[in-house]
């Protein structure tokens, strides 16, 4: 298909959300396995129990408070900084997606894209 | 069990799973969450681990096939308003108004259920010779697909039905912290008539939007403990590679039909425990 917007063709964006799906994933993970050896070092003698759910602390259920957690070398806090960034990856992707639409002038696929780049942020930030 | 050993059990747990899931085509999520549920873990905060694993296997699985040119990116995007808005309604569902893990439990059996049958049922291969759709010639969703003989074409049709089939993946997908890559492809495949094998990469790509969906939500809900998701995650993803590997390579008709039947057994133990009241 040859379309307005540079190149843009849907070959290379598929090309392009190919990449941006892996490489996003292979960091995550590489982040959660870092904290992970932190958190066993650091928690080594602690007994997990699962059994009760208690819920977890306030610093742990959002961006800024994960990311200065994350910032002490806490273990727990930097497995909750890859996981964050795992639950980014789908929504870069729908962004990176808003922006390709937008270049090929997509109108009605533009509007579908923002509406759950919406949802998403909603989801993470928002109500 | 100290935190090592538990960690180590999860984690082999897990790259169970993710093989089980994957060599079944069910995904890793609905095999993790009754094995951790088995293990003493509060379905609560297994359903919040599973969801982030079912974000790494669909996205790095994903990464995959959209470079191969199987998934149709214009219908994902379409009917991910669909799961995405599902998933918010399912997540708020789960938080919010069924407030008992054995209702939750018993639901989650019964889907799971339901998908292996999906999964098990012979299907057979559409040759696209449907007429062409008004609604689904707007929204610009016909598609093609490579074939050893080439790009062959197709056109998609029942649009409103496939959207509103993929609203209830979309709540199952929130509710119980699985992909619903069954009840999506079902939509695709039977509903809206696209071929199998852009069916299931499509779902796929779709899964991963899916699951940030509500995981965001679950997130702020304090569901996701970094310590339970980390063996999880990495575990899942794992087995999901193994069970790349050996399904490129095996013969696996007997490998999927023992695997479902561990699927079953997995179900009706969820269904017998929510029911007793031992969740």
């Amino acid at each position: 298909m040859n379309e307005p917007g540079r190149g843009w063709t849907d070959e290379r964006v598929e090309q392009l959300l190919g990449n941006l799906l892996r490489y996003g994933v292979i960091l995550a993970a590489a982040v959660v396995l870092v904290g992970g050896i932190l958190y066993l070092v650091q928690d080594a003698a602690a007994v997990p129990d699962y059994e009760q759910f208690r819920g977890e602390p306030r610093q742990m259920r959002t961006p800024g408070g994960i990311v200065a957690e994350a910032l002490q070398l806490h273990g727990r806090g930097v497995i909750q900084l890859g996981l964050l960034l795992l639950i980014a990856v789908p929504v870069a992707r729908v962004a990176f997606s808003a922006i390709a639409f937008a270049l090929t002038k997509d109108r009605v696929y533009v509007v579908l894209t923002l509406i759950v780049l919406a949802v998403l942020l909603f989801s993470l930030l928002g109500g | 069990m100290n935190t090592l050993e538990f960690t180590l059990v999860i984690w082999a747990g897990a790259v169970a799973a993710g093989l089980v899931g994957s060599l079944t085509g069910l995904g890793g999520g609905v095999v993790i969450v009754p094995l951790l549920v088995a293990l003493h873990v509060d379905m609560r905060y297994a359903i919040g681990a599973a969801l982030v694993s079912v974000i790494a296997t669909s996205s790095g699985a994903a990464a995959a096939y959209v470079k191969e040119g199987y998934s149709n990116i214009r219908v994902g995007m379409f009917l991910e308003l669909a799961t995405t808005l599902g998933a918010v309604s399912g997540a708020f569902l789960a938080t919010d108004v069924i407030k008992s893990t054995g209702t939750l439990a018993v639901i989650f059996g019964v889907v799971l259920l339901f998908s292996a049958y999906l999964s098990l049922r012979p299907r057979p291969d559409r040759t696209g010779a449907d007429a062409p759709d008004p609604l689904a010639r707007w929204l610009r969703l016909d598609g093609s697909y490579p074939t050893p003989e080439g790009p062959r074409g197709y056109h998609v049709r029942g649009v409103p039905w496939g959207f509103g089939l993929m609203y209830v993946a979309g709540i199952l997908s929130g509710l119980l912290g699985i992909g619903s890559g069954a009840l999506k492809v079902l939509a695709m495949d039977q509903v809206m008539r696209i071929p199998f094998k852009v069916s299931t990469t499509t779902s796929n790509f779709m899964i991963g939007v899916t699951a940030a969906a509500s995981a965001g939500l679950y997130l702020r809900r304090g569901y996701i403990d970094p310590a339970l998701a980390m063996p999880v995650v990495l575990g899942v993803l794992l087995g999901a590679a193994l069970g790349t590997r050996v399904l490129a390579r095996a013969r696996t008709g007997v490998l999927r039909l023992i695997f479902s039947a561990v699927i079953v057994a997995l179900a009706l133990q969820m269904i017998y425990n929510g029911l007793a009241g031992r969740q």
